[in-house]
């Protein structure tokens, strides 16, 4: 069965390119524009893995992971966090606040849906 | 992944970084006068941020550095730990400058970054973020954590990923009969084994928190070599006092293959922190265990509990928040994501499109929805509208024609449909609408940088930048409106020292302000300078021949004389005015889009100058007039008043080519139904009337044609896409009549008219 990825990135090239990089591996894309709308479509689609960006408007990363952990629908969930910071500070909170893992931008297609085959079911 | 969708996504790119640069601009304006807050700081550092993160993924990696020590700074004064003063704000202000200077060369729209510049501001943004400047290493160590993915992703079998859960399966049973054979693995047989490793690991509770899954890390270990594993389950309470999130279990992993440790503890990357982890080289090497865990006590588990359901036991381990499963113990292998509810509704076209309509409750600033059409379609629809309205028209006048009472159905029901039809044109027409704010946008750099180079100090206040006028007015505005503002400070505002010594504040103030008058679009640009010197402006006048010594002028006339070619008041052409172009040339391209430029001065003051441009380039208000039997439209805007000409104000130059008196002056005629070769012959002057015109460069000339019909709105057609250009004709019209009339170009007109008296130039005759 196809699985459905959420996306939650403010940045219209980020969207794009994780859309283009995960179709082509055969998922499913929803996509939010941060973490408000990304709480929004989380319950609409019930997506099987969620990838999120950190800085956003309105809702940042970490609060939308928290927003997503609090939900039970969604408490087991993965997560993978975008960053482009790779030091353990962002790793730890992006952990404390419920992340599956990260990936490192600027990521190549091929190590993101390698990512995402990781913590897929 | 094939070029062309990645193309796609670049261009997406620099779209974004477009819009982004505009974000950053406001933002930090609003920083400068103080009206900004924390989130304004956060949105100029996600704009930041964003940029770079998407340069990153394209590889330009110039703009990935400057972006980064911008950014940094950024960071820091989102953090508060450095306070976001007014030196700080300026030099963010010129950073954003630079930054769009290298997207613009990232894009090869832009010449080349000054890499002085550019570095001078990286060593700026380096002092206000560290204090100091820091050696070149600040930049970038974007791409540096190539090693956090470094793992190779084998080529396996694909067939291994549907069905995941086999995995714990395999060596299962081995829990159920305690006498397996592999608890010799320190045992020497092992050393027919190709080296391996072996893995104890101990998830924490966080582990399950985070959504991680064991039966996911031990897939990806065989997805390395072969593997066996043994679960230690002694740590287990009993039922009655589970709890369901903790963690009880610890695993041992027997990876044999030709494996790197790194490839090994990659698999472990996301939940290093979260377990004890113990790798041990299966040929008796060295220990690499970064939390010693006692040695287990390897096969005490299984029968520990004989009433326990080992497969709900797995089940509850790979999905520690829901408690349910100990009750229903499934089969181990069905069970891969108890947790997750079924899958969506495939059905829904655009999931991410109507999400946002199912919460409107969302707080602030709700970014208003679009959809990006391409420009074809928009014009081919505004196209047939404008047939619409023709044939509307053309329904009209039959109807009229046919006789019918005013108050017939059909009369009244006609008359609706006009309305409709107009109210469809508008709203198309406001599809090609743009508000100005792209160009007014642009505009406070170059005032900085203008104000930087004169020495001047200027404020630039905006308004009605939500002013909407059609996409292509909007696009050549930015040139006269650019060279205006120039002007404005360059000629208009003194030094700070004059001002004061005026006692006027040191800081001079442009405002450039748009709005709608009377269906167009009017634009403002005024400075509190010393306005136009009259005087000198007169004098360079009548230097330069454009008018006589003793010329009467009001104090309109002499304004306006800096519109005319060739006049420049600057005595020296500076760096900022120069490069040889007037007002003339932004006369020039405002007359080209039907807009008209006016100048208002006070002496001391200072000038504003008005430009007044329709909102649309697809109608055009004209004078519908009549030559030899065809209809045509001159351009409104052209017209500068029609008159019937008297005998006596018609002098002939050289017996054949004739000019009129008009207000103490003589104007060329131009004859437009011979010009137009209608007709061959010379018009006799008597019945017909006289349109007094000016020409882009300013001049006058007098059309002649036998009446003018009225005034009116015509839609545009090209004529050079139905048939071919034709000389004097800038585009045709369909009338309501169902007639094509074609519409004037006024200037090429003038000057054919000119080729037809076959004179280089025209003197007065009296």
């Amino acid at each position: 069965m196809t699985k459905t990825i959420l996306t939650v990135d403010d940045s219209r090239t980020m969207r794009d390119m994780l859309m283009l990089a995960l179709k082509g591996a055969g998922y499913r894309v929803v996509q939010a524009e941060d973490g408000v709308h990304g709480l929004e479509v989380l319950r609409a689609e019930n997506p099987d893995i969620v990838i999120t960006d950190i800085n956003m408007p309105r809702m940042d990363g970490f609060g939308f992971i928290e927003g997503m952990r609090a939900d039970p629908d969604h408490k087991a969930t993965p997560v993978l966090v975008l960053t482009t910071e790779s030091d353990a500070a962002k790793k730890q909170r992006a952990r404390e606040a419920g992340a599956t893992g990260w990936i490192v931008k600027p990521f190549d297609p091929a190590k993101l849906v390698d990512a995402v085959r990781r913590v897929a079911a | 992944m094939s070029d062309d969708p990645f193309e796609a996504i670049k261009v997406t790119f620099f779209q974004e970084c477009s819009e982004l640069l505009g974000d950053l601009e406001t933002n930090l304006l609003a920083l400068e006068t103080g009206e900004g807050d924390i989130e304004t700081i956060n949105a100029v550092f996600r704009a930041v941020h964003s940029v770079k993160g998407g340069a990153g993924a394209f590889g330009l990696e110039d703009l990935v550095r400057f972006a980064h020590v911008f950014e940094t700074l950024m960071d820091e004064l989102r953090s508060g730990r450095k306070e976001c003063d007014d030196v700080t704000v300026k030099t963010l202000l010129r950073a954003s400058d630079v930054l769009a200077d290298h997207i613009a060369a990232a894009q090869g729209t832009g010449a080349p970054v000054d890499a002085a510049r550019s570095a001078g501001l990286v060593a700026e943004l380096e002092v206000l973020t560290h204090g100091q400047a820091t050696p070149a290493v600040a930049a970038a160590p974007v791409v540096a954590d190539e090693d956090d993915f470094g793992f190779k992703p084998l080529t396996l079998d694909l067939a291994d990923f549907g069905a995941p859960a086999e995995l714990p399966s395999l060596d299962l049973p081995a829990l159920d009969l305690p006498s397996l054979d592999l608890p010799d693995l320190a045992a020497p047989s092992a050393a027919a084994l190709t080296a391996g490793w072996r893995i104890v690991f101990r998830p924490h509770p966080r582990l399950y928190a985070s959504a991680n899954d064991v039966s996911l890390l031990l897939r990806e270990l065989t997805r390395l070599g072969q593997t066996s594993v043994e679960l230690d389950a002694s740590g287990l309470p009993s039922l009655e006092a589970l709890d369901a999130e903790d963690a009880h279990l610890i695993w041992t992993i027997v990876l044999t293959g030709d494996v790197t440790e790194a490839a090994v503890r990659d698999v472990f990357d996301f939940v290093e922190m979260d377990c004890d982890l113990s790798i041990t080289a299966l040929d008796g090497g060295s220990p690499s265990a970064e939390t010693a865990l006692p040695p287990l006590p390897v096969l005490d588990a299984a029968p520990a509990e004989p009433a326990f359901d080992l497969a709900a036991l797995l089940a509850q381990a790979k999905a520690p928040v829901e408690a349910a499963p100990v009750a229903a113990p499934a089969p181990v292998a069905a069970a891969p994501k108890p947790v997750a509810p079924a899958a969506p509704a495939p059905a829904a076209p655009s999931p991410v499109a109507s999400a946002p309509a199912a919460a409107p409750s969302a707080p602030a600033a709700v970014a208003p929805v679009t959809i990006r059409v391409d420009l074809d379609r928009v014009d081919r629809l505004i196209n047939v509208v404008g047939e619409l309205v023709i044939q509307q028209a053309m329904l009209a006048q039959r109807v009229m024609e046919s006789g019918l009472a005013r108050s017939s159905d059909i009369a009244l029901g006609l008359e609706d449909l006009e309305l409709l039809t107009r109210d469809i044109q508008d709203s198309v027409m406001a599809i090609r609408a743009q508000p100005v704010k792209s160009v007014f946008q642009r505009m406070p750099r170059l005032v900085r940088e203008v104000a930087e180079m004169t020495g001047k100090r200027v404020r630039l206040v905006t308004s009605g930048e939500d002013t909407e006028v059609d996409k292509t007015v909007v696009e050549r505005l930015a040139e006269p409106i650019t060279h205006m503002l120039r002007n404005a400070i360059d000629h208009g505002l003194e030094s700070p020292e004059e001002r004061e010594a005026a006692g006027k504040p040191a800081e001079g103030t442009v405002r450039l302000a748009a709005l709608h008058r009377s269906g167009r679009i009017v634009i403002e640009i005024a400075d509190d300078g010393k306005g136009i010197n009259r005087p000198r402006v007169r004098g360079i006048a009548v230097d330069r021949g454009l008018i006589a010594e003793d010329a009467v002028l009001t104090d309109d006339e002499v304004d306006n004389l800096i519109f005319l070619p060739g006049f420049s008041t600057a005595e020296t052409i500076t760096d900022v005015s120069g490069r040889g172009v007037g007002m003339d040339v932004v006369r020039r391209s405002i007359q080209a889009l039907g807009g008209r430029i006016s100048i208002s001065s006070n002496p001391g003051k200072g000038s504003t100058f008005t430009l007044s441009l329709p909102l649309t380039l697809a109608v055009l208000d004209g004078m519908v007039v009549s030559a030899a039997g065809q209809t045509l439209v001159a351009p409104l805007s052209a017209i500068v008043e029609s008159l019937t000409p008297r005998i006596e104000d018609v002098h002939y130059v050289g017996g054949h080519d004739a000019v009129i008196r008009f207000r103490e002056e003589f104007v060329p005629m131009v004859d437009v139904g011979r010009v137009m070769g209608f007709r061959d012959d010379a018009t006799t002057l008597t019945g017909g009337v006289v349109m007094i015109v000016e020409t882009e460069a300013g001049s006058r000339a007098a059309l002649l044609v036998d009446a003018i019909n009225g005034q009116r709105q015509v839609v545009i057609k090209s004529l050079e896409t139905h048939y071919r250009q034709v000389d004097g004709v800038s585009a045709a019209t369909i009338l309501g009549d169902g007639s094509v009339a074609l519409i004037l170009d006024i200037d090429a007109l003038v000057i054919a008219g000119h080729r037809k008296s076959n004179r280089p130039e025209l003197k007065m005759a009296s």
